[in-house]
């Protein structure tokens, strides 16, 4: 969903003047949203910018998305980076019909991730008490 | 091969028996505007769609939240927190933000001089709203003016 939700933003700010390119790992809804540029990098979902703590991983990621501004001449041109995630045991299970609805229950009241957040948002005058 | 999330996700919630998702279908060419000055001189903003907020700010809520929240470039990993209807996909970004956030590979391509330079702040959304009317109404034209007042030259985008 949050592909779909880029390549809206995306064309609607390259349509205003800015050019844009998205840093993404969900092939098919790219392809679908036809966003100008885009950078794929073949790993599971929530690791759109590299593997956790491997610094080099996410500026090499990083580095090629932003180049691919100035190097991609083609509008709705898709770049697959060469990087690899290693095991691909997390395919079949991001690909299967038979997964459960993993979505959180839907709630329009703010979800901290720490309760302490809540206090800190309340002290900055971000969120009012009721 | 690369994983169809879309087929997957159709057949999952027939199987649930949840009415058919309407994926956005593009049935147009994307508007194409031209980098307009060397990278090295461009000034970069960047809006990733997973729900980051900074310890201070309020979360995300889980209904079609349609906010922006502006993360100033230079906030610490400690500061850095998710709230984002499929939570599932952030057990690693709650570990390090970097994966999903990259404010630092960012600050080393400025110092680098690889881009110019960033915005003072760069943007996130919680990108998991059904309601494509919504993107478009609310979320689109708000990062639009987010990224004219922060006047960069082009947007990196990154979705969850």
């Amino acid at each position: 969903m949050c592909h779909q939700t880029v390549c809206l933003v995306a064309r609607h700010l390259e349509a205003n003047g800015l050019p844009t390119v998205c840093l993404a790992s969900a092939l098919d809804i790219m392809q679908a949203g036809r966003a100008p540029r885009t950078v794929f990098i073949d790993y599971p979902l929530g690791h759109t910018s590299g593997k956790a703590f491997d610094r080099a991983d996410q500026l090499a990621i990083v580095t090629a998305a932003v180049t691919a501004l100035e190097q991609m001449t083609t509008a709705g041109q898709i770049v697959q980076l060469p990087q690899q995630w290693g095991d691909d045991d997390w395919r079949a299970e991001a690909g299967s019909s038979q997964g459960n609805d993993t979505r959180q229950p839907r709630d329009d009241s703010p979800q901290f991730q720490f309760a302490t957040d809540r206090d800190a948002a309340l002290a900055a005058g971000n969120l009012r008490a009721d | 091969m690369t994983v169809a999330y879309m087929q997957a996700i159709r057949a999952r919630y027939a199987r649930l028996g949840y009415p058919a998702y309407r994926w956005y279908l593009a049935d147009s060419a994307p508007p194409w505007q031209p980098l307009p000055k060397p990278l090295a001189a461009s000034r970069i903003g960047v809006l990733s769609t997973a729900g980051a907020y900074v310890c201070g700010q309020i979360a995300y809520h889980y209904k079609d939240d349609t906010s922006l929240r502006a993360l100033p470039m230079a906030t610490a990993d400690d500061d850095l927190r998710f709230s984002h209807i499929t939570e599932n996909y952030l057990v690693d970004a709650k570990r390090d933000p970097q994966c999903i956030v990259p404010l630092q590979p960012l600050r080393a391509l400025v110092a680098s001089g690889v881009v110019g330079g960033v915005a003072a702040n760069a943007y996130s959304c919680m990108g998991g709203v059904y309601s494509q009317r919504r993107v478009r109404a609310e979320i689109a034209p708000a990062v639009l003016a987010a990224m004219q007042a922060e006047h960069v030259d082009a947007v990196l985008l990154i979705p969850m």
